[in-house]
């Protein structure tokens, strides 16, 4: 068994929706784990933290930040960077995690993961955040692979190099998001079978799976990461080859906008346990 | 300026419109206009989704396809300065008053103002409660007592109270003041956050006990007013606190 980059549990999780918490309270157990967007927990005080603190009592818990954006050009925020510490100091989560995506500009906060061209001197930018946000909240954060939909002409690295030399550099670990893999693939036009087979599973500490929508260009689909409807086939295809190959991995359903009832978001989680039951039967190779 | 940081400044400069940033593509190219667009949307449906949750009344009063165009030029105007988007709009409440469009609405402002402060209430610090104990048989000219700090109160110009309580789900029937309110706003035991209209001299013992009056004297300055009611709500709620000793 590999040594993880994370202390999550090898189990299905999902993405902590308020609306749903008396339920989750009364059908305990039904998930591994919950995450939450840092951003909506920097408050002072409140029912985001009362229940929060609940939460965090009966389960473990993932860290997720949108907003650091450490593929900036520019410094990170720092008082932003502080405020997730205080965050993470607070209820010690099992996991942190951001994406390899920038959100800020010198305008403002853009509200998006927006993509940076893969070069040798955006590595060393990002390598350089990374160091800073590792060092700053003192444990090893996993860094996730973006749904993309635009190309640069000056990108030179492929993405799961540019990823894999990201964790050898930093000593971060990676969260694959599986449908954000399947969407860059499929609007590049690009194999996702080979990308995942390309990708460093090695450095892998979590796994996201989500939903997606689908636009139709003249040349073919153009998949947009929209996290408002159930993960798609061929993305729980994916998926159950990633077990297959990595082990059992910490799995987070992701399903942000239109969110649906407790018993249909608890049924997308119970469909990736069984796939890590079914897939991770056998150690990896 | 570096090729990454010219890559991302023209990346975000074209989010809010004009020709496709240099050096952006994709497969094949003549669609990159098309996919880029997905980044447009995806920053102005964000940002707009965020106001509205924040001013859900103004929304409500305006329309959606109003508001989606409002906000266009408020985030054009007043972008978010940080990642913690409830934190964002402050400055709503001003833009609404200056909004040409809306000069016919004077109050928009300040029901504004009552969506931001709910905002801020919803949020404010955890305090304990002082035990009803302590309240009972205390001597008013020693008590202080220490405001939850999400208690706000708003000295509005406008009848801003009754026009947001009327687009509350179930106050239709809501009468509609006729002039100026000033509106109390807390957050309760169960985290939620009602607002009223309280009288003046209600405001002003929340004010006296702000400034770390005493009870005897936050109520000395009023004739004829029985803070009782007004004490008991609060005690209620949970936003009478005890004063940390100075």
């Amino acid at each position: 068994m590999t040594h993880l980059p994370t202390k999550l549990p090898a189990t299905a999780g999902l993405g902590f929706k308020p609306e749903h918490f008396d339920q989750i309270r009364a059908d305990r157990r039904r998930v591994g784990f919950f995450e939450i967007h840092a951003e909506n927990y920097l408050g002072a005080g409140g029912l985001p933290h009362a229940q929060l603190a609940a939460l965090r009592a009966d389960y473990a818990l993932s860290v997720h930040g949108v907003g650091l954006s450490i593929g900036a050009a520019r410094p990170l925020d720092r008082d932003h960077l502080a405020r997730v510490k205080a965050l993470c100091d607070r209820y010690a989560p099992e996991s942190f995690s951001e994406h390899l995506a920038w959100s800020s500009h010198d305008s403002g906060y853009l509200n998006d993961l927006l993509p940076l061209p893969y070069t040798e001197e955006t590595l060393a930018t990002v390598c350089a955040h990374i160091d800073q946000v590792q060092d700053a909240l003192g444990r090893q954060i996993l860094l996730e692979n973006p749904a993309t939909y635009v190309l640069f002409a000056s990108s030179t690295i492929p993405e799961a190099d540019f990823l894999r030399r990201i964790a050898a550099r930093t000593g971060c670990g990676l969260l694959l998001d599986v449908n954000n893999l399947f969407v860059s693939c499929t609007n590049h036009r690009r194999d996702p079978w080979q990308m995942l087979a390309d990708f460093p599973l090695d450095a892998v500490g979590e796994i996201h799976l989500g939903g997606h929508a689908v636009e139709d260009l003249p040349s073919g689909p153009l998949l947009i990461d929209a996290h408002g409807s159930a993960v798609a086939d061929p993305v729980w295809a994916l998926y159950a080859e990633t077990i297959r190959r990595a082990g059992p991995l910490p799995t987070l359903v992701e399903w942000d906008n239109d969110v649906p009832a407790w018993p249909v978001l608890a049924a997308e989680a119970e469909r990736a346990t069984k796939i890590l039951q079914r897939e991770a039967v056998h150690e990896p190779a | 300026m570096s090729p990454h940081e010219m890559a991302l400044v023209r990346f975000g400069a074209a989010l809010a419109g004009g020709a496709l940033p240099q050096g952006v593509t994709a497969d094949p190219p003549e669609e990159a206009e098309r996919r880029f667009n997905v980044y447009r949307n995806n920053v102005a449906v964000g940002l707009g989704a965020a106001l509205v949750q924040r001013f859900a009344v103004i929304a409500r009063l305006v329309g959606e396809a109003f508001f989606a165009a409002m906000a266009h030029e408020y985030i054009a105007k007043h972008p978010p300065q940080s990642p913690v988007l409830h934190e964002w709009g402050e400055s709503f409440p001003a833009f609404l008053e200056h909004f040409p469009p809306l000069a016919a609405y004077p109050y928009m402002g300040d029901v504004a103002r009552i969506e931001w402060a709910r905002g801020q209430a919803f949020h404010a610090a955890d305090a304990l409660p002082i035990a009803p104990a302590q309240l009972i048989g205390a001597d008013p000219e020693r008590l202080q007592l220490a405001l939850h700090l999400s208690v706000l109160v708003l000295h509005l110009a406008t009848p801003a109270v009754s026009i947001w309580q009327r687009n509350q789900p179930g106050g239709e029937g809501e009468p509609i003041g006729q002039s100026a309110e000033i509106a109390l706003i807390l957050r309760d035991r169960a985290f939620q956050v009602p607002v009223r209209a309280i009288s003046a001299p209600e405001a002003a013992l929340i004010a006296g006990l702000k400034r770390g009056e005493t009870l005897a004297q936050a109520v000395a300055q009023m004739d004829d007013f029985d803070p009782t009611a007004l004490l008991l709500e609060l005690m209620q709620a949970g936003a009478l606190c005890e004063r940390a000793e100075p």
